[in-house]
């Protein structure tokens, strides 16, 4: 096997005394779809935001392509090449689609103020750049007639797309969906399965997601954790989850239906 | 003067100072507790606790004269009013802006306190007004100090009033409410606490205690001014800061460190009193790059 | 005041429509260049000195906008870059003899320097803290300024020479009017570049969500500072023009009124818009001049202004997109 993209070893959190995640140990090869699992509160976003440098864990490593993440800062991870959506949409409001998706291309470019006052010839190759790879990803993920709307004016499906393309637009080699199929309809949902794949077969980016429609899960990934209290208490394939023991006592256990395993 | 009292008197002066500081800075703290905001407005308050004060001793002194027992009336009276003026405030300006980005919130109490401080340039000319009482200069010899009457009744004063907050706040149902609203807003109006009263509740008790320092400063100093809020809300901040912002005990710490700091900071050969005010500013921003949290404050997350 | 405000975006509106579209920008702006360049003719002398001293603030207000309307951070402390600024200029040519024109640069260096130091601590914590270390900043500069023998204590410094430019000397208060229609003109067309620009836009993302901008790989303290320190030296060149243009300058031009002045013209007219902040510039310059007979109470008409202003037109004047809400 060979080193995996992403290693997580023993992260712990606690937030005021309450440990969130305990000893999480957890690796993504290159090139998968991974999903992690588990229900409410079981400390799947939180495992987002240790990755993606928004919570500093109080142990453990984080590794990504060789790399160690654990001090650094969150703009420095996606620079690193980790993109992340967000559980609630968190587009930037009042400005437009096409302006939302160019603010990936921030840390791939670098003009500054001087540049910008004097309008030298390289930022504006660096603008055009911004723009055209802005409209790509737009184009990509399907919502590219829309792009001078106001992003937040569109509908719920689209804004998730919106997500898409601005974490696209990073140029990442990792990309972490939190819960992007929250509030869509079937159609939608067998839209975003084909394309989860795309982008990782035609854009050659791993995909890790969390998702609570557990057979949206279990079609789209070959990988699955199942995280419960803090704690990694299975991993496998789609298959071997479903039948663990363990997994169906922790969706049991909670107010979730067993079922929406099966 | 030996070293013993000169340092004995500027422990005092500190005192003095810090418990003005201390009081101001409560209101501060607390206000930034229920709705995270920070009042520009508040030292303003302060100075029309000064003001209502002077007039209503300046209306009772036939009757009562303008001694202590006056002087308690008058700034009963201030805390009274500026408490209701402090509520008005809120409603009127804060509770619609609630929704609204930080910026503007930020920018609407800087307007607060413009129209505050302007309404009392216009009112008195830009003039000094003197705040005359009858206190007089008495006092007891300890050791090496002189300490005035007066002195020992404005700290007592102050002692007071910070005691009966802490004992409202964690003995009475409203200040267990004003705390639990400070911790997590949403949470409370989901269990059925009343919160814009509890916020109504926090900007009295915030805005009388300002006009109790307001009082107790005018007595103190004798004379009142339309700006003299201005740096007063200042310091109170940078006490709220060193105590950490949104802790009660930590305000009434930090205005007396504050004080203290600022009383023997003065005497560092190099460092006269017009340097004061650049002293306390420079504490308040190593305090905010060394230790942002304060004294007492509690720590959040760490976000990298 | 409110409803004055709303109907004088109702009668601005579609002019602005039409300012901001092809053919009828040109004509408007060549109009403009026109009234501009006749004003001091037509006025008199009197009328130009007031239109100077718009042009400042209309320099120090587009200055101040990229901190306020374009980063969205409070400063409360604007007037201390401006102070930098001018005693730069003031100290570099009385005490050392240094041309006006080779302080300039001094002036912006000393100017991105104290931004650095103040915002770069600040700028990590709530933005919020931002507003009053500002204040402090504000208040430590002007004190400094009045302690200082070099800075000439309480009295200012005065005898501050007029410049030379290529042979022209820069002197009557005409001269003057000319060399702030340009420097108003650029701060303009400098402000305009920023904010259509990947650091412009940067600062939008900021603004409206630092998480998801943090995110999006964009240093949130960098790009905040980046918008501190632009106004910084956009504030010290209005600065130290201003101290050629008076010859004098002393501690009481830069207090916190001076501060707040320059962000009631950024927040009147409207935040973040160039038209609208131009138009503040003026309200608060050439309102006053009107509002003469009220005495005491001007400020006061100001300040309830400005609250009404954010209470139910916090967008400002100016009618548009705004980068505030």
């Amino acid at each position: 096997m060979t080193e995996p993209l992403l290693h997580l070893a023993g992260i712990g959190l606690s937030f005021a005394g309450n440990t969130v995640l305990q000893d999480v140990s957890f690796a993504v090869q290159e090139g998968r779809v991974a999903s992690l699992i588990g229900p409410n509160g079981a400390g799947k976003t939180s495992l987002f935001n240790c990755i993606t440098g928004f919570y500093r864990p109080r142990a453990g490593r984080i590794s990504f392509a060789g790399q160690d993440l654990r001090r650094l800062k969150p703009h420095r991870i996606t620079a690193a090449g980790i993109a992340r959506t967000f559980q609630n949409l968190r587009l930037f409001r009042e400005m437009t689609v096409l302006e939302n998706v160019m603010s990936g291309m921030h840390c791939r470019t670098r003009a500054g103020a001087i540049g910008a006052i004097l309008r030298l010839a390289s930022q504006r190759r660096e603008e055009e750049e911004i723009r055209a790879v802005a409209h790509e990803c737009l184009a990509f993920v399907g919502v590219a007639d829309e792009r001078d709307r106001i992003a937040t004016t569109l509908p719920y499906g689209h804004q998730r797309r919106v997500e898409i393309a601005r974490a696209l637009a990073t140029r990442p080699r990792l990309l972490l969906l939190d819960e992007p199929a929250a509030g869509l309809n079937g159609g939608e949902k067998r839209e975003l399965i084909g394309l989860i794949r795309s982008i990782r077969d035609q854009r050659a980016i791993t995909i890790l997601l969390i998702e609570h429609d557990t057979g949206l899960v279990m079609r789209v990934s070959e990988r699955v954790s199942v995280l419960d209290h803090g704690q990694m208490i299975a991993e496998g394939t789609p298959r071997e989850i479903q039948t663990d023991p363990r997994v169906i006592e922790a969706y049991l256990g909670s107010d979730e239906d067993a079922d929406a395993l099966l | 003067m030996s070293l013993t009292s000169i340092l004995l008197h500027q422990a005092l002066n500190g005192l003095v100072l810090g418990s003005f500081y201390a009081l101001v800075a409560l209101g501060y703290t607390m206000i930034f507790g229920v709705i995270k905001l920070l009042n520009f407005a508040h030292g303003d308050l302060y100075m029309a606790g000064g003001f209502v004060a002077l007039l209503v001793l300046s209306a009772i002194s036939g009757i009562v004269g303008a001694g202590w027992p006056g002087i308690f009336l008058a700034m009963l009276l201030a805390m009274i009013a500026v408490g209701c003026l402090g509520v008005v405030i809120e409603r009127i300006a804060y509770h619609p802006m609630l929704g609204a980005p930080r910026l503007s919130i930020l920018i609407t109490a800087l307007a607060v306190s413009l129209v505050l401080e302007n309404t009392v340039l216009a009112l008195t000319n830009g003039q000094y007004a003197a705040f005359q009482t009858s206190l007089g200069f008495g006092g007891v010899a300890i050791g090496g100090l002189f300490i005035t009457y007066s002195e020992m009744v404005l700290v007592g004063m102050a002692a007071l009033l910070m005691v009966t907050l802490e004992l409202f706040v964690t003995r009475t149902q409203y200040g267990r409410a004003m705390r639990a609203v400070a911790v997590d807003t949403d949470m409370c109006a989901l269990l059925g606490i009343n919160v814009p009263t509890v916020i109504g509740v926090t900007f009295f008790i915030g805005s009388a205690l300002a006009a109790a320092a307001g009082t107790m400063a005018g007595a103190y100093y004798g004379s009142l001014w339309y700006f003299m809020g201005f740096l007063i809300g200042l310091k109170a901040f940078t006490a709220a800061v060193i105590g950490g912002i949104g802790s009660i005990p930590g305000a009434m710490l930090g205005g007396l460190v504050l004080g203290m700091l600022e009383s023997f900071g003065t005497q560092i050969p190099g460092i006269g009193s017009q340097w004061k005010d650049v002293f306390s500013f420079v504490v308040l921003i190593l305090v905010l790059v060394f230790k942002p949290t304060g004294l007492l404050g509690r720590s959040e997350q760490e976000r990298m | 005041m409110a409803s004055d405000a709303r109907v004088l975006a109702r009668l601005a509106g579609p002019l602005a429509g039409f300012l901001s579209r092809g053919i009828g920008r040109w004509i408007a702006l060549a109009l403009l260049f026109a009234a501009m360049a006749a004003a001091p003719f037509v006025l008199g002398e009197y009328a130009t000195v007031i239109l100077t001293n718009a042009l400042l603030y209309v320099v120090l207000a587009l200055g101040l906008n990229v901190v306020v309307g374009y980063a969205g951070l409070l400063d409360l402390g604007y007037a201390a870059f401006f102070a930098v600024g001018a005693y730069t200029v003031g100290i570099l040519t009385l005490r050392a003899g240094m041309n006006f024109w080779l302080t300039l640069p001094a002036a912006v260096a000393v100017a991105a320097v104290a931004g650095v130091v103040v915002g770069g601590p600040t700028l990590r914590l709530r933005s919020d803290y931002l507003a009053i270390v500002t204040l402090g900043f504000g208040e430590i500069v002007r004190i400094t300024a009045r302690n200082l023998p070099i800075t000439g204590m309480a009295s200012g410094l005065s005898g501050i020479r007029q410049p030379w430019l290529f042979g022209w000397h820069i002197a009557t208060p005409r001269d003057f009017y000319y060399v702030f229609c340009v420097l108003a003109t650029a701060a303009a067309i400098v402000s305009a570049r920023l904010s259509d620009s990947r650091l412009g836009r940067a600062w939008l993302y900021v603004r409206y969500d630092e998480d998801a901008a943090e995110a999006m790989g964009i240093d949130r303290v960098r790009v905040k500072l980046a918008a501190y320190v632009t106004g910084a030296i956009i504030g010290a060149i209005g600065g130290a023009f201003f101290a050629v243009n008076l010859g004098a300058i002393s501690p009481p031009s830069f207090s916190f009124s001076q501060s707040v002045s320059i962000l009631m013209a950024v927040i009147l007219g409207g935040m973040g818009k160039i038209p609208g902040v131009i138009l503040g510039a003026m309200i608060v310059v050439l309102g006053p001049e009107l509002l003469r007979s009220l005495g005491e109470f001007r400020l006061l008409v100001f300040a309830i202004g400005l609250l009404l202003i954010m209470l139910f037109r916090p967008s400002g004047l100016w009618p548009g997109r705004s980068h505030a809400k």
